[in-house]
């Protein structure tokens, strides 16, 4: 009898449990279907999405050129709901250029500045300390202290130099300032977060299996290693908008006949109490894209934690 | 043992540099972590190696996988030294010798699904399993140390830890090894729960010939599931023997204190015991003592303990069970009032 | 309301046998994100001064979180103390205000911990430490609490103790960490030490040194002492009685001769089999089927029932309550009860 109870149970939960034996299941789908059901991942994806489409093709949203300006618009904000999403709705800067139509326009150098920075110190200086804290000894120390001297290097001081040294400066050669002076904090993190991985028994493990390096690496330091880094990441995007921005206010970054957020937010600055709209849409935009990608980092990292499930 | 033995250790030796300097490193000295050892260990034979914390028995099963290098010594696989081997035929050697280790919680990758962890010994070493047939194969190993096979996909959080133990197993046997290297494998388990893994570890020898080297503190643990029993103490095997020559007739006086320092679940022995209280700590292998090195321990050193190294051999002047490696100078069984 | 008259003896200490600690139906649980934990669910014992308790108990069974829960340091949140009292030499211990709590902890209860290394400040001197117990209860200079600081490593045997005071918790053995923790827990002359599994993290030689060590400090001290350990034999050497513990509640008490000899709980009587004995070599070891049970499904009745070899359906649907264990002629065994439903074939059968 209790056996038979017992069966019963069993069977009850084979049945209610969804489960397809046959397919095996990895990491890799296993955080895919979790992000799937996540609203955060799905918000923040269609954001980005959104902001990816504007910085391809920014002639859908606006007709205007950004570069127009009629001073008859000088400052000039009157944005009522009859105008959503006219190119006027934003107001106007001082030269009576559209804002929404800048801000739209503006996308590209920032997001291309934010992404292509973050990618490629994450992957750059990922590399780097992930090479440094597994293999030790010398590898780390030659590694360490090449990134501590270029952590020693001022941020503002060093992309002076760098960017002068380019002629023409344009969103690849900030972006080119940006990667060679900030990748030293990925590899840091990345250092630290391997060295702490690489003792854990499944390590040893593998490699009493006769695993070589890369499987190691990847398979095993990696995935365990990788979440600070994402996290270090995504508020770093942040950061790398708004030093673009800061550049470019210094006149060593973008300059005018560009376009981007952060050339706005700076010459907005002078005019924040009597024109407070110029900095605010701009600024806005700026946030709403940190804000996304913060939340795509955060989404990503839980759903690569199988112990959140 | 007739036959050759399937491993054979060789006067291993395993010291750790210890240096100093920033840019001009220098060897100071060295941590003599083992420092010395040999045996053998037959085909489905299962050879207990008991000792404190720093006396090398991890040491030990980190060199004999091959994980760390030897300093020098022998090991001998079938009677071909695999302690010199690297590239393919080092990974050749390790499908025969695989470890099961003590902490079943760092043990098992926590971001790969138990299919993914007992099927890594296939995608390392694809010749043992075809493509197709690896998901079954798996799910047999599941079955073979008494887990759902339909458990393949989830995560190791999701098991406990004597269940996470049965996955660390599953993945030692994945590749048929001769020999498997127990590191603590109970210790770390609840008290109920380590019956049931010390029964499955014994059930499989039966089922794949397996040899073991059962590395573990726990000397009750140890006796039960040994043939043979190896104590040792700062980098050097001071007692090698039978289980019954060590645990009835040991000669060493480290083995006799450490037997009769094991609390006896049985509080009626408590007043009966006759317990030898070791004074002082383990010294450091950075600087062992000369001589014997566990005379700063010993009530019965004497003056030729610090100066002459006791070799591990039967003395000549015991018989019987008694008659077996210690390495003492005054090796001889203790007589205890009671048992 | 100390109304309890306390009989003490010259030196001040309480006369052993006073009554200390009570706890009384103890009900503790935690929150976590799949729902609320029971981890501690109606536990009962008591300690007099100069008696030892053992609290033997799985990973899970709720030993720890009783003995945190006493000494006023259990995470709360998640943790909550849902009812019951803790009365320390008559007082109601959770109803105090944390001033209160805080006089009895250290100076009334001390606690020693598993891990020695992380228990101890690694940048301070040891010596600071042990002496920071005087300074901050007694309002010793730095000058006298030096002195009460060698003066406690000298009592628990740490040789050397006037140089070594001044060394950092790393320079120290596993084992000699461990007599300076008990030192520190010793500094106030507590009524009662908490000790959770103080050896378990030492070898086996160093074990004995440790636990021979505490047992003759309590001797001395008539202190009242709570051993809590999974280990059966370091259980057998010291204790005077033994609560056993299973799934937050308490499975079994017995004075420690009867429950090795004749245990009245099959979950106890299952570990007792299921250990490998140094002094014999069986064939095949029994083992205890199943799993601890998870605290967010505890399963129905009794807790143990699904890994117990005798459960009957009455087993399956009722929790058992703490019997009192008989004789087989009906007399009463003093401090034996057992939460099992079939505990007198269990004893008897």
């Amino acid at each position: 009898m209790p056996d038979l109870i017992e069966k019963k149970k069993t069977e009850a939960v084979a049945v209610s449990a969804p489960e397809k034996p046959e397919k095996a299941r990895s990491l890799g789908s296993d955080a895919w279907q979790e992000l799937r059901r996540n609203p955060v991942f799905l918000l923040s994806a269609a954001l980005i999405l959104l902001l990816i489409v504007i910085t391809i093709a920014p002639g859908l949203f606006t007709s205007v050129d950004p570069r127009a300006g009629d001073l008859r618009n000088h400052y000039l904000s009157k944005p009522s709901y009859g105008h959503l999403f006219q190119d006027d709705w934003f107001g106007y800067d001082g030269q009576g250029r559209s804002i929404y139509a800048r801000v739209i326009y503006g996308a590209r150098a920032s997001i291309i500045v934010g992404t292509c920075v973050t990618a490629a110190v994450t992957v750059f200086g990922g590399l780097l300390g992930m090479l440094a804290g597994y293999f030790g000894g010398w590898v780390d120390t030659l590694l360490s202290r090449i990134t501590d001297i270029f952590f020693g290097i001022p941020l503002l001081l060093g992309a002076l130099v760098v960017l002068n040294a380019f002629t023409a400066r344009t969103v690849w050669s900030v972006v080119f300032a940006l990667v060679a002076l900030g990748w030293t904090q990925m590899a840091r993190v990345m250092r630290g977060s391997v060295i702490t991985v690489k003792q854990a028994d499944y390590v040893t493990a593998a490699r009493a299996l006769g695993a070589g390096t890369p499987r190691i690496l990847f398979k095993h330091i990696l995935p365990n290693a990788v979440a600070p880094v994402i996290v270090v990441a995504t508020i770093a995007l942040g950061g790398y908008i708004a030093t673009e921005a800061t550049l470019s206010f210094l006149g060593i970054g973008l300059q005018d006949p560009t376009i981007s957020w952060g050339i706005d937010i700076n010459s907005a600055q002078n005019v924040i109490r009597t024109a407070p709209h110029v900095l605010f849409f701009p600024a806005g935009m700026l946030s709403l894209t940190v804000l996304a990608f913060i939340m795509l980092g955060d989404a990503v990292r839980d759903a690569l934690d199988p112990k959140l499930r | 043992m007739a036959e050759q033995p399937i491993l054979e250790v060789k006067d291993l030796v395993k010291h750790y540099p210890l240096s100093q300097g920033v840019l001009f490193r220098k060897q100071t000295g060295a941590v003599k972590a083992v420092d010395g050892v040999s045996f053998a260990l037959g085909k489905g034979e299962t050879l207990g190696i008991v000792g404190e914390s720093g006396c090398g028995k991890s040491t030990l099963a980190k060199v004999l996988m091959n994980l760390e290098r030897a300093t020098s010594g022998q090991v001998l696989y079938k009677g071909e030294d695999i302690s010199r081997l690297s590239g393919a035929a080092l990974k050749a050697v390790r499908r025969n010798i695989q470890m099961v280790f003590q902490d079943p919680y760092t043990s098992l990758n926590p971001r790969m699904t138990v299919g993914d962890i007992i099927g890594e010994p296939y995608e390392i070493h694809p010749e043992v399993a075809p493509k197709g047939e690896r998901r079954r194969a798996v799910q047999d190993l599941l079955d073979v140390v008494g887990l759902n096979p339909e458990y393949i996909n989830r995560y190791p959080h999701q098991f406990s830890g004597g269940q996470r133990q049965r996955i660390g197993i599953a993945r030692g046997l994945a590749l048929k090894p001769e020999i498997i290297i127990c590191d603590e494998p109970v210790s770390a388990l609840d008290v109920s729960v380590q019956a049931q893994v010390i029964n499955l570890l014994d059930q499989l020898q039966k089922d794949f010939e397996l040899s073991y080297m059962f590395i573990a503190h726990d000397l009750s643990i140890v006796r039960h599931i040994s043939d043979r029993v190896g104590v040792m103490y700062l980098g050097k095997m001071v007692e090698i023997g039978s289980d019954l020559e060590i645990y009835d007739h040991a000669t060493h006086p480290y083995t006799q204190a450490l037997l009769s320092a094991v609390p006896v679940p049985d509080p009626t022995a408590r007043e009966t015991r006759d317990r030898i209280v070791l004074s002082g700590d383990i010294p450091s292998p950075a600087n062992p003592p000369s001589g014997c090195r566990f005379r700063t321990r010993c009530w019965k050193a004497e003056d030729r303990c610090s100066t002459e190294v006791p070799l591990l051999a039967v003395p000549s002047l015991l018989s019987g069970p008694a008659a077996h490696a210690s390495a003492c100078h005054f090796a001889e069984v203790r007589q205890t009032v009671t048992t | 309301m100390t109304t309890v008259m306390e009989k003490k003896t010259e030196t001040g200490r309480l006369v052993p046998g006073t009554p200390l600690l009570e706890v009384r139906d103890l009900h503790v649980e935690f929150k976590t994100r799949d729902g609320i934990a029971k981890a501690v669910n109606g536990v009962n014992y008591s300690v007099a001064a100069g008696e030892t308790l053992a609290v033997l108990g799985e990973s899970g069974s709720g030993k720890s979180v009783t003995a945190q829960t006493i000494m006023g340091i259990l995470d709360m949140p998640p943790g909550r103390v849902a009812s019951g009292e803790i009365l320390f030499r008559g007082q109601d211990m959770l109803k105090m205000s944390g001033e209160e709590r805080r006089q009895i902890r250290g100076q009334k209860i001390a606690m020693i911990f598993q891990d020695a290394l992380s228990s101890l400040n690694p940048v301070l001197s040891v010596g600071y430490q042990l002496g920071e117990m005087f300074r901050v209860h007694r309002g010793a200079s730095r000058k006298e609490a030096k002195a009460k600081a060698i003066e406690l490593m000298d009592r628990v045997r740490i040789p050397a103790a006037a140089q070594r005071v001044g060394d950092y918790p790393h320079q120290f053995s596993g084992g000699m960490r461990q007599r300076i923790m008990i030192a520190m827990a010793l500094a106030l002359e507590p009524d009662l030490i908490i000790a959770d599994e103080p050896t378990t993290a030492l070898d086996v030689t160093v074990q004995a040194q440790v636990m021979d060590l505490l047992a003759e400090l309590q001797a001395e001290y008539h202190m009242g002492l709570i051993l809590i350990t999974h280990d059966l034999g370091v259980v057998a050497d010291v204790a005077d009685k033994i609560a056993v513990m299973y799934a937050g509640r308490i499975v079994e008490t017995a004075p420690v001769h009867q429950l090795y000899a004749n245990p009245a709980h099959p979950y106890t009587k299952g570990l007792l089999r299921s250990i490998p004995r140094l002094d014999q070599k069986g064939e095949e070891l029994y083992a205890i089927k199943g799993l601890p049970p998870n605290l967010l499904k505890v399963p129905a009745g009794c807790a143990f029932n699904p890994r117990c070899d005798a459960a009957t359906d009455l087993c399956r649907t009722e929790t058992p309550a703490l019997h009192q264990v008989m004789d087989k002629d009906g007399a009463e065994l003093a401090g034996r009860r057992s939460a099992c439903h079939l505990w007198k074939e269990t004893l008897h059968g």
